[in-house]
C-alpha cells in the first residue's frame, strides 16, 4: 500500500508552490509537489526582469525573486516535499499519479486530492505555418529567454522578433542589453498586445521599430537564418502582396501566443473549456472531476503572476478542506457566462453553499475600450457594477462579488462590459 | 527661445494617456493629456532626468547554474544603462550567494548597487 497524500500537485511554478503554501496554511498534513525541471519556480526563473509582485507581495520583485517569495514560504514546512526532476506522466480518477525521476524511476503515488498547476507552454512556428526553408535560428521567445537568462548562451546576433506580446519586447531589451542587434519587432495585428510600459522601455529605448499589421511571409537561408521576407496586412489579417521587403537577420524569435498545457487533464478526462483552453473550474477551482483542482495558466494563461498566485491560494485551501473532509456541499450551481464585451471569465460556474462566501472573477475584455461599465446580471437583476476607465484584452480583470452578495443568488450569472 | 514638444505615453497605469511636454530652453514649461498628477510628473522626469531599472545576469562560478540574476537596487539614469549591462558582463561571482547579496557596489560610481536576485546553492 503506498502512502497516502492528502494533496498532490503537478508543477511546482508559482501556481504549485502557492497552492502548496495555501494548503498548508488550511491544515493539509502531507503535500507533495512535483516539479519536471531541476529547480523549483517555473518559468519566473529565466524572467530575470522586474515588474512581478506588485499586487500578491506588495513589492516590486524579479521573476527569481518572486520565485524565491513562493519558495521560501513553503521550504521549512515539514507538511511539503518538493520532488524536481520529476515529470508527471498520468492522473487518475481515483486521484492515483503516475510520475517517474531519475533516482526514485517509475512511481504511483496516492492522494485524496490533486492541484494541476501544470502551466502553459509557447506556440511554435508550426502553429502559425511560416512558409519556407527550416534552417537553424528560429526560436519561440521563451526558449531563447532560457538560453540567454539561464544557460549563458546567446542564439544569434541579429535578431527579428515576431509579436509584440509581453514575452517578445522583453526579449528584444534582453537581447539589445547583451549587445545584440534588434532589427524589427513586427505584429500581425494593428495594435499592440504588450503593456505601454514595455513598448516605451524596451523598444523605444533602443530605438527597435514595431511594425504594427505587418507579418513574416518567408524565411531565408537553408542551413541558417540569413533573413525575412515581411508583409503588411490587411484588416483580416491576410498578407496583402505587393507591400513585401527583406530584413537581414541570424535569428527569428516568436512571441506568438501561449496554450495552457493540458495534456494530463485531457488524459484523466476533465472537461475544457474551448475559450480558455484550460480546464472548466468552479469557484474553488474544482474542475469538473471531484477531488481534481486546477489553477493558474493551466486554466487560463495569466498576464500578472500575482493573480495566478491568488488563485491558486484559493485551489490550495479547498483542495485541503476536500481532503480533511470540512468543504462544506453545495446546494446549487450556477453558471458563468461571459456577455457582451467580454471574451472569457474564470471560474466558468460557482457552486454556493448554505456558507456564505465571497467570489472573484477573472475576466478578460474581447476589446479594448475606455470608460466602461462592467456589470453582472443574475435573473435580471443587477448583482454589481463597476466603473473602469479602460479595459484591454491583454490586461486580466478581476472583480470580487462580496459574500452577502453570492447568498442572495440563485440564477445564473452574465458579466458584460459596455460604454459607460 | 526655443520650444519643442514631445510626445509621450505616459506608463504610470494602464490608461496609458498620451502626453505633450513642452520644452522651453532645456527646460519642460508644460504637460498637457494627462489625467492625474502622476502624469505630468511623469512627463517632466521622462524629458528632464529618465531613469531606468536594470535587470541582467553575471557570470556565477560554483553555482547550481551557469548564471546568476542580478537588479539594481534602485533606478538609473537611463543614458547609462547601456555602460552598466556592459560592466556586469566583467563579473563573476562565487557561489553560494543569497538573495540580496551585493555583486557590483556603486556601479559606475553611479552611487547604486547591483545585488543578486535569488538564492544560488553552490554545488
Amino acid at each position: 500500500m503506498s502512502e497516502m497524500y492528502d494533496i498532490i500537485i503537478v508543477g511546482g511554478g508559482p501556481a504549485g508552490l502557492s497552492a502548496a503554501h495555501s494548503a498548508v496554511k488550511n491544515g493539509a498534513k502531507k503535500i507533495i509537489v512535483l516539479e519536471r525541471d531541476r529547480e523549483a519556480g517555473g518559468i519566473l526563473q529565466q524572467c530575470v526582469h522586474n515588474g512581478f509582485g506588485l499586487h500578491h507581495f506588495k513589492e516590486e520583485l524579479t521573476g527569481p525573486g518572486y520565485a524565491q517569495r513562493c519558495y521560501d514560504l513553503i521550504k521549512d514546512c515539514p507538511e511539503v516535499e518538493v520532488l524536481v526532476d520529476t515529470m508527471v506522466l498520468e492522473v487518475h480518477d481515483n486521484k492515483e499519479v503516475i510520475a517517474v525521476n531519475p533516482e526514485r524511476g517509475l512511481m504511483k503515488l496516492q492522494a485524496k486530492t490533486v492541484i494541476l498547476t501544470m502551466g502553459c507552454r509557447e506556440r511554435t512556428r508550426g502553429a502559425i505555418r511560416i512558409p519556407g526553408y527550416r534552417p537553424a535560428g528560429v526560436y519561440t521567445a521563451g526558449a531563447a529567454q532560457r538560453m540567454v537568462n539561464m544557460e549563458g548562451y546567446i542564439p544569434g546576433h541579429k535578431i527579428v522578433i515576431l509579436g509584440s506580446g509581453d514575452i517578445g519586447l522583453i526579449m528584444a531589451r534582453r537581447m539589445s542589453l547583451e549587445g545584440c542587434k534588434v532589427q524589427a519587432v513586427l505584429e500581425i495585428c494593428p495594435f499592440s498586445n504588450g503593456l505601454t510600459r514595455n513598448i516605451v522601455q524596451c523598444l523605444n529605448d533602443y530605438d527597435i521599430p514595431l511594425y504594427l499589421s505587418h507579418t513574416i511571409t518567408g524565411i531565408k537561408g537553408k542551413d541558417r537564418v540569413e533573413g525575412i521576407t515581411v508583409s503588411k496586412v490587411d484588416d483580416k489579417m491576410r498578407p496583402i502582396p505587393g507591400t513585401e521587403f527583406d530584413i537581414e537577420c541570424d535569428t527569428v524569435l516568436l512571441s506568438v501566443g501561449l496554450i495552457p498545457e493540458n495534456e494530463i487533464s485531457r488524459e484523466l478526462g476533465i472537461e475544457l473549456h474551448p475559450r480558455t483552453n484550460g480546464p472548466v473550474v468552479d469557484q474553488h477551482r474544482e474542475t469538473s472531476m471531484t477531488g481534481i483542482f486546477a489553477a493558474g495558466n493551466v486554466v487560463h494563461v495569466h498576464d500578472l503572476v500575482d493573480f495566478v498566485s491568488d488563485e491558486a491560494e484559493i485551489a490550495g485551501k479547498y483542495a485541503a478542506l476536500t481532503a480533511l473532509g470540512k468543504n462544506a456541499a453545495s446546494d446549487r450551481d450556477l453558471a458563468v457566462t461571459p456577455g457582451a464585451g467580454v471574451n472569457t471569465c474564470v471560474p466558468q460556474h460557482l457552486r454556493l453553499s448554505s456558507e456564505s462566501e465571497a467570489v472573484r472573477l477573472f475576466m478578460r475584455a474581447a476589446q479594448p475600450k475606455r470608460k466602461v461599465k462592467l456589470s453582472i446580471m443574475s435573473g435580471g437583476q443587477e448583482v454589481m457594477k463597476k466603473i473602469l476607465p479602460v479595459v484591454k484584452p491583454s490586461e486580466m480583470i478581476s472583480v470580487e462579488i462580496p459574500a452577502e452578495k453570492t447568498a442572495a443568488l440563485s440564477d445564473d450569472i452574465t458579466v458584460s462590459i459596455e460604454e459607460a | 527661445m526655443a520650444t519643442e514638444k514631445k510626445m509621450l505615453n505616459c506608463i504610470m497605469c494602464p490608461m496609458g494617456c498620451e502626453l505633450t511636454v513642452t520644452i522651453e530652453d532645456g527646460a519642460v514649461t508644460e504637460v498637457t493629456g494627462n489625467t492625474c498628477p502622476r502624469g505630468a510628473k511623469y512627463g517632466h522626469d521622462e524629458i528632464m532626468s529618465p531613469t531606468r531599472m536594470l535587470t541582467t545576469t553575471v557570470k556565477v562560478e560554483g553555482g547550481q547554474l551557469a548564471l546568476l540574476p542580478v537588479v539594481s537596487k534602485s533606478v538609473l539614469p537611463k543614458g547609462k544603462i547601456l555602460d552598466c549591462a556592459k560592466e556586469l558582463k566583467k563579473v563573476t561571482v562565487k557561489a553560494p550567494v543569497k538573495a540580496g547579496d551585493v555583486v557590483a557596489a556603486d556601479i559606475l560610481g553611479l552611487g547604486i548597487d547591483i545585488v543578486a536576485s535569488r538564492d544560488m546553492a553552490a554545488v
